[in-house]
């Protein structure tokens, strides 16, 4: 029954920043592994957490729906929520629903790395 | 809901989605639907609103159906106005529920209180952002009651289709959150989703009661959208009930001054 179709990999850049590389689709079935990987990247002191969309394959609005209550936990535990390498049609969708005013966008993960010092 | 809902892409990603909108159009609107609130305003979302955050989960299976997921969503598409509680009337354009449509909701019923002759005490909408073969979104504008998104979806759970809405919503304004922290503006919108999903199933002859879960995502107020009281749909609706005399009464003046 299960058609979880996503990997997301937690990546260490230093022992405040951290990359989530999603891999895949990300729909109401990713829940468990964002939760995951965010919970992974927490524990280990994560105060920056990057989204890195660049082997996304598809999101729908349940997927925008999971990244809305991401950003409000990461929020909560005082954590920069940023991402990276996402396509001109999935910018276009953080721009409807608005996530684009609450998430920093870059192009690529040099960009995300050199601007963190700054948006801190 | 713990369990993995399956999930099929549609043909066209990029049809799935609408297109950004600066500012919200009404078009093709049946005579009788009060249009206040919607032309001109802009999509909000939940990171727009004022009040707490909350999640909210209701489902129902479809015991003992045959239609696919895909068939349930057609007809909820095609049906949804008739599946909604009585008395609040969803106005859709001739083109139904189809990304970047924007439908206007008059409300009869809005927190509990009845209108005389079902009279609209509150017009607002939503425009459809995201339409798929087994699910399709909603996101509300300025003045709505909530700030927020809502997806309905279908899908399989052991051979049985469960029909399923997830709404991820914040009261626009200060006035929308009292109405919630009074407990009153909760029991009301969930027992209008979860009558909307038993008309559902009613539709296909099943009787039973809708589940749900509600979870506080946010328990914080956003105290910077607080001024979104500006565009209260309820209050705005209120008063232009109220001056319709004063302007039947200046427009007949001025017909007999011209």
């Amino acid at each position: 029954m299960s058609q979880t179709n996503v990997i997301m990999k937690v990546r260490p850049v230093n022992g405040k920043t951290f990359f989530i590389d999603i891999q895949g689709d990300v729909n109401a079935n990713a829940e468990n592994a964002l939760v995951d990987a965010y919970n992974q990247a927490t524990s280990a002191g994560a105060k920056d957490i990057i989204l890195n969309f660049a082997q996304l394959d598809y999101m729908n609005s349940s997927g925008i729906g999971l990244l809305v209550t991401l950003l409000i936990r990461a929020k909560r535990q005082n954590q920069q929520l940023l991402a990276c390498h996402l396509g001109e049609h999935y910018r276009q969708i953080f721009e409807l629903t608005r996530l684009n005013e609450a998430i920093d966008i870059y192009d690529t993960e040099a960009d995300v790395l050199r601007a963190i010092p700054i948006a801190r | 809901m713990s369990e993995q809902i399956p999930f099929k892409k549609p043909n066209s990603h990029a049809d799935a989605w609408a297109s950004p909108v600066s500012q919200l159009k009404v078009s093709d609107l049946p005579a009788g639907a009060v249009n206040l609130n919607v032309e001109g305003r802009q999509l909000t979302g939940p990171i727009r609103g004022f009040g707490q955050l909350w999640q909210k989960t209701f489902w129902i299976p479809l015991t003992g159906v045959k239609a696919t997921p895909v068939e349930v969503i057609q007809t909820w598409k095609t049906n949804f106005q008739k599946f909604w509680p009585e008395g609040n009337k969803f106005y859709n354009s001739a083109a139904g529920i189809a990304p970047g449509n924007v439908a206007v909701l008059n409300m009869s019923g809005a927190g509990g209180i009845k209108a005389p002759d079902g009279a609209t005490l509150l017009s607002t909408g939503i425009m459809v952002i995201y339409a798929d073969d087994e699910s399709f979104s909603f996101m509300t504008p300025q003045g709505h009651m909530f700030a927020g998104m809502i997806t309905f979806s279908a899908f399989d759970v052991a051979g049985s289709t469960v029909a399923h809405i997830r709404a991820i919503i914040r009261a626009n304004d200060p006035f929308f959150e009292m109405t919630f922290r009074l407990g009153f503006g909760h029991k009301v919108e969930n027992q209008f989703w979860r009558d909307t999903l038993q008309n559902l199933a009613a539709h296909y002859g099943v009787t039973g009661q809708a589940q749900q879960e509600i979870v506080c995502v946010d328990p914080k107020v956003q105290w910077g959208e607080a001024r979104n009281i500006w565009h209260n749909s309820a209050i705005r609706t209120g008063a232009y009930m109220l001056l319709t005399p004063m302007r039947w009464v200046q427009g007949k003046f001025k017909r007999q001054v011209a």
